[in-house]
């Protein structure tokens, strides 16, 4: 175990831990970004600098951006929770059972009694070609998952028809007009759609 | 010993100067081995941070004083001949100015906000190709690289933002990042593009596919093609709105939310900043340049003589200019325009461009009379129509008349 390796390993778990015992949540995803940095700098240490880099791109660039708004849009007032939660014993149960099954799965693997292979090289170039020939079908449907799960995202988004819309704000103005008393929330008017 | 260290000095600004490969080499072999590495990394580091904040003291000089002129006034013209030292002042006026933190800030992240916003913007100058041998590190998946340390910019600006506990800053934030988000998927599929022809992610080797010149005159520039061209002007739309350049501004939009996630910040962390604003509007041309404009690659074939960082700098420098020029000639966009712009146009016909790509590379077999001709002639069309379609049903049935100018003539 060389210095480097202990310095990226020791930040990337510092950072996991603050993550999960912050209270502030907003310092608990910028933790996470660090957890992610980390992460990304083992990868490129053991010599496989496209995933370390999509690494950064995804997880530091989007997922971490994701995480921010969604913990600031979905603001709750709930009372601060304590740090250590009440089902500590079981918690702690299932992360050692979870340990257990992994570690035992990694240890009776076939890669502990192969040796690895010489030189790896995992050039860009050769990821760019087993993507477009061998896993061309993988690729293909992870792409139509995910444009899947973003065409259900704007679904979700969209909640009333746009007609459904007009009508309410067509409603309130002959309110209005009418000299009925004003809605204590008045809809937003259908211009600004 | 010394004499070595300073003869290889000597040796390395002149083949630096002279343009010739391995400018390192003698100074690296005249140090002991333990100090070679470091001394390599410095050595590629040190002009780095020295030219381009340097670079970004005449960038702001030369902005002040041409959007001036733009808007018929003299700019800033007091301080030393012609105003020349102004930067200097700023300089000095930052430097020296009070650091005010707000009391409920959060003092940590407000602090780190700036460190961690100039930090990657440096970064992405190590995969540039200033020169035909002055390239700090030609990684296989420079681009890769490039966009990587692009992307952890946007969560320094929350940091920014979201510290300074001002309802004005957060929105500034906000704003900003929903811009970085949307124009960085047209920025990264007009690159896409040249890297589906160059046939790599090496920004070394995109340069080099893109040295020569057709028929003796005309460089084989990628931005002499039809989709290479809509790509380049694609990748600068996107790139202003990526570094919050008018008329992208909106997230520091004085008028509206003060100066954004800039709000609470003053003295030398305002300045960082502002720096990082500009270095990174350095590095996305220098992209661009790359990507589009041959790099280091001379324009005319007996202009081959001069140092190929030249051609860089001045094709920088060219675009530096024209986003001054944009800054000064349009005002600024609505969140909801900026959002539909990118969404609706951008995203659209930049996926178009990489059909269009991926037809100029394989209509690459014709060998007919005039099948060049009959290519771009296919290939332009399949931008243009959309565009002007596009753009018709986008605008809607609003018509658009010869302004009169009441005050004005």
């Amino acid at each position: 175990m060389n210095l480097t390796f202990a310095i990226l390993a020791a930040l990337t778990v510092v950072s996991a831990i603050a993550a999960m015992s912050l209270r502030n949540l907003v310092h608990c995803a910028l933790c996470v970004a660090v957890t992610f940095g980390g992460l990304a700098a083992l990868y490129l240490k053991l010599g496989a600098p496209f995933v370390g880099w999509a690494q950064v791109l995804i997880y530091v660039g989007a997922v971490a951006i994701l995480i921010v708004f969604a913990i600031l849009l979905t603001r709750s007032d709930a009372p601060a929770q304590p740090v250590v939660s009440k089902s500590w014993v079981a918690g702690i149960a299932v992360a050692l059972l979870v340990f257990g099954v992994l570690t035992r799965a990694v240890m009776t693997s076939e890669i502990t009694i192969q040796q690895p292979p010489a030189k790896p090289e995992p050039t860009v170039l050769k990821i760019g070609t087993e993507l477009m020939t061998r896993y061309v079908l993988p690729l293909e449907a992870t792409g139509l998952l995910l444009t899947a799960a973003t065409i259900g995202a704007v679904i979700i988004a969209l909640q009333e028809p746009v007609s459904k819309r007009k009508n309410v704000a067509g409603s309130s103005n002959t309110e209005q007009a009418g000299g009925a008393s004003p809605a204590p929330n008045p809809p937003i008017p259908g211009g600004h759609v | 010993m010394i004499i070595a260290l300073l003869k290889g000095l000597f040796l390395m600004i002149w083949k630096v100067l002279g343009d010739q490969p391995d400018p390192k080499a003698d100074f690296l072999a005249a140090l002991p081995e333990a100090l070679r590495v470091l001394a390599s990394v410095v050595l590629s580091v040190v002009p780095i941070m020295v030219t381009f904040p340097l670079l970004f003291a005449i960038t702001t000089l030369l902005e002040r004083k041409g959007l001036g002129r733009i808007q018929n006034r003299l700019g800033p013209n007091r301080v030393g001949p012609c105003g020349i030292f102004q930067p200097i002042a700023d300089g000095l006026k930052m430097i020296t100015k009070e650091d005010i933190v707000p009391r409920n800030a959060d003092q940590l992240v407000h602090f780190l906000a700036p460190i961690a916003l100039v930090i990657p913007t440096f970064l992405a100058y190590a995969v540039l190709p200033f020169g035909r041998h002055l390239v700090p590190i030609n990684l296989d998946a420079g681009i890769l690289f490039f966009f990587a340390v692009g992307a952890s910019t946007e969560l320094s600006v929350f940091m920014a933002g979201w510290s300074s506990r001002n309802k004005y800053s957060l929105l500034g934030a906000m704003r900003a990042i929903a811009q970085m988000i949307s124009y960085e998927i047209p920025l990264i599929i007009s690159t896409v593009t040249v890297i589906m022809l160059a046939g790599s992610l090496s920004l070394v080797d995109i340069v080099a596919k893109q040295t020569g010149f057709v028929g003796g005159i005309l460089p084989h520039w990628n931005v002499f093609t039809p989709w290479g061209f809509a790509g380049f002007v694609m990748f600068l739309i996107a790139s202003l709105a990526e570094s919050n350049r008018s008329p992208f501004d909106l997230p520091e939009a004085e008028s509206e939310i003060i100066a954004g996630h800039l709000t609470e910040y003053s003295g030398f962390k305002y300045a960082l900043f502002f720096l990082a604003e500009y270095l990174g509007m350095f590095a996305v041309s220098g992209l661009a340049v790359t990507l589009f404009l041959g790099g280091w690659s001379a324009p005319l074939p007996y202009l081959d003589w001069m140092p190929t960082y030249v051609w860089f700098m001045a094709k920088l420098m060219a675009i530096v200019c024209l986003f001054i020029w944009i800054r000064g000639t349009l005002p600024r966009l609505r969140v909801d325009q900026l959002l539909n712009f990118a969404w609706k146009f951008m995203l659209p016909m930049s996926l178009l461009n990489l059909v269009v790509a991926a037809i100029w590379h394989f209509t690459s077999v014709w060998s007919f009379p005039g099948e060049l001709a009959a290519r771009w002639l296919l290939c332009a069309a399949m931008i243009a129509i959309p565009y002007v379609w596009l753009g018709r049903a986008l605008s809607g049935d609003k018509k658009s008349t010869l302004r009169i100018y009441r005050f004005a003539d």
